[in-house]
């Protein structure tokens, strides 16, 4: 890394910047709060976690002008381990999961994502959406109309303040307007403050107060195995988000440990998990961010405003909160996908159906992650397995000319597109337009001919390409042949 | 009288008629020079990112987009360039157009409905108020 580079990625655009930064810190609080909510945390646990990770990334991210910090696809992983072990369990599954993605970026594993399915991807986008926006339904149970109307309010202001002016972001005119009423009108609604403490002092380091036994590490392993993977896959996606928007590129290995450096931070800090979130950093290229500096700016920004309002911020009714996450799922959601339906494969909206439908039958984004690459990978497989063969006489030679590619799944296909009882002299098995995969497929080939002599028919190959050739010959001489 | 002109498109069946007129303003003239600009906001490149994954790909996706208009500018032997540019897209079109020294701006209403405007806003209301030259909106 030069100086020249580094100097321009924290100080090539002070000023847009510093303002960006300032409306991201404002967007970022009522998300840091809510996503803290979904995880059955103190909102103090939401709001150390983003000042972390925001800080933490600014220095060692990947992707400068993207924002990091609690998420709410990273809380939905939490809740579990939360209700079942407590906070402390918590500390320790995010230092765990810093310490995964750090080792899965020294090992520049980043390069696995391009076997996770596009479909599978915007299946993760919606699911988001679709549990972020379940989550809010529970605060209006048990809650009179003002509830809802307030929530209507909020809404309203959200998508129309923009008419007015697009200098102060609409959720925060939103969220001043519904709790200042809230406040004067003295309205018996649930506030923030119900929902745990907030911070009142700069997070300080501590050791999570758990036993260093196996068993901890079983319990702890396997929501950071899910958190790491969820984790890395949304950064990796907000990552390219950023690069088309900025028409820039990134270091995605480099991202994949600054994103494990900033959990392991958070977690010895009293924060939950996070990772880089698409809505935010929309949110700063748009608001003019682009460097490092926005990610700073974002985090210690928002730390401040807790630390000076946090008594004003206890007042925030939920109402406001839950519109703001309304907003929120609505904006994750990819209606692009809706729309497209029509006009991709059906297996591609299959997948996306499934992962979906995992992830809100489980609450568990990994594991649609997991159906949906598992579902496309037989639909490739069923794809690519089909052979065609077509024959015809030219004098006594039959020759059959073999389309497609060989392997476990095709064999069966491939010999039964053989006449062996018919009256021929000679075979030809034309190969040129065929992949010789495995040794399945060396296997069928080898049956098809020794079936052919068995009838007295001389058989040949012709047309293999070279990797296949080569692999029918290692083959062979396995076997002896 | 018009030479360069820079035509707002976005592959829409609107961006299509404002080319023939764009056209129209330039064929047959020596110098005559259309530039393309494609304007690509922030939920655009999330839904191609989503949709498409590597940036190669989203690239060809882009200029395949516009590939009816380019078709049609060389059918009228019209020379021209493509740019495609990021950001919202008022203002990045006004940019870009006082930047050059163009003789016209060409580009499309969405024909939106008054509440859609109201939500959505118009983009050619925009352009038309800030941009320095004329400026011809095809309905």
């Amino acid at each position: 890394m030069n100086i020249a580079k580094l100097k321009n990625e924290w100080f090539g655009n002070v000023r847009g910047d510093i303002l960006a930064g300032i409306v991201v810190a404002l967007a970022l609080i009522p998300e840091a709060i809510a996503f803290s909510i979904i995880a059955g945390v103190d909102p103090m646990v939401g709001l150390y976690a983003s000042f972390c990770i925001a800080v933490v990334i600014a220095f060692v991210g990947g992707r400068p002008g993207m924002i990091s910090a609690a998420t709410g696809a990273m809380a939905l992983l939490m809740v579990t381990l939360v209700a079942e072990h407590g906070l402390e369990y918590l500390l320790a599954a995010t230092i765990l999961t810093g310490i995964i993605q750090i080792v899965i970026g020294f090992s520049k594993l980043s390069v696995l994502m391009k076997f996770i399915p596009r479909s599978v991807m915007v299946g993760f986008v919606n699911a988001l959406a679709i549990l972020i926006f379940m989550a809010q339904i529970e605060h209006f149970q048990g809650e009179s109309w003002i509830m809802y109307a307030l929530v209507a309010l909020t809404l309203f202001i959200i998508y129309l303040f923009p008419k007015v002016s697009k200098a102060v972001p609409s959720t925060l005119v939103a969220i001043i307007i519904v709790s200042a009423l809230a406040i004067f009108m003295s309205f018996d609604v649930r506030t923030v403050g119900d929902m745990g403490a907030l911070p009142d002092t700069l997070p300080i380091f501590l050791i999570p107060d758990i036993p260093l036994t196996w068993e901890t590490l079983t319990i702890i392993f396997p929501y950071a195995l899910a958190l790491s993977i969820v984790g890395l896959l949304e950064s990796l996606l907000t990552a390219s988000i950023v690069d088309d928007m900025t028409d820039t590129d990134s270091d995605k290995d480099k991202e994949c440990r600054g994103q494990g450096y900033a959990n392991v931070v958070s977690g010895f800090f009293g924060g939950m998990a996070g990772c880089a979130m698409i809505g935010q950093s929309v949110i700063n290229v748009k608001s003019g961010g682009a460097g490092r500096l926005s990610a700073l700016v974002a985090g210690v920004f928002l730390i401040f405003l807790i630390l000076v309002l946090g008594n004003l911020v206890v007042q925030i009714p939920m109402a406001a909160l839950a519109g703001v996450m309304i907003m929120v799922s609505i904006s994750t959601f990819d209606w692009n996908s809706i729309k497209m339906m029509p006009r991709i494969p059906k297996t591609d909206t299959t997948v996306m159906l499934v992962t979906v439908a995992t992830v809100v039958i489980t609450h568990d984004l990994s594991k649609g992650v997991f159906a949906g690459v598992i579902l496309s990978a037989i639909f490739f497989a069923a794809k690519i397995s089909k052979v065609k063969i077509t024959s015809s006489m030219i004098g006594t030679q039959k020759v059959y000319q073999v389309n497609g590619q060989l392997f476990f799944a095709s064999v069966t296909d491939f010999t039964k597109g053989f006449d062996f009882n018919e009256d021929v002299e000679q075979v030809k098995i034309d190969l040129s337009a065929a992949h010789v995969w495995d040794d399945s497929a060396v296997e069928a080939i080898e049956k098809v001919k020794s079936k052919f002599e068995q009838k007295h028919i001389k058989v040949k190959l012709t047309g293999l390409n070279q990797e296949s050739s080569n692999l029918m010959n290692k083959l062979d001489g396995l076997s002896g042949h | 009288m018009y030479k360069k002109v820079l035509l707002a498109a976005d592959g829409s069946e609107h961006s299509y008629r404002s080319a023939e007129h764009a056209i129209a303003l330039v064929e047959g003239k020596e110098e005559g020079h259309i530039d393309i600009i494609y304007v690509v906001d922030g939920s655009k490149s999330k839904s191609d990112v989503l949709q498409y994954g590597n940036s190669e790909l989203i690239q060809h996706k882009r200029k395949e987009k516009l590939s009816a208009i380019e078709k049609k500018l060389q059918a009228h032997n019209v020379t021209y360039e493509l740019h495609i540019e990021h950001g919202e897209p008022g203002p990045s079109i006004v940019k870009f157009a006082n930047n050059g020294e163009y003789d016209c701006v060409v580009l499309g209403s969405r024909g939106l409905n008054q509440l859609q405007t109201m939500v959505l806003g118009s983009v050619s209301h925009k352009v038309a108020k800030r941009v320095n030259c004329p400026v011809m909106i095809v309905k």
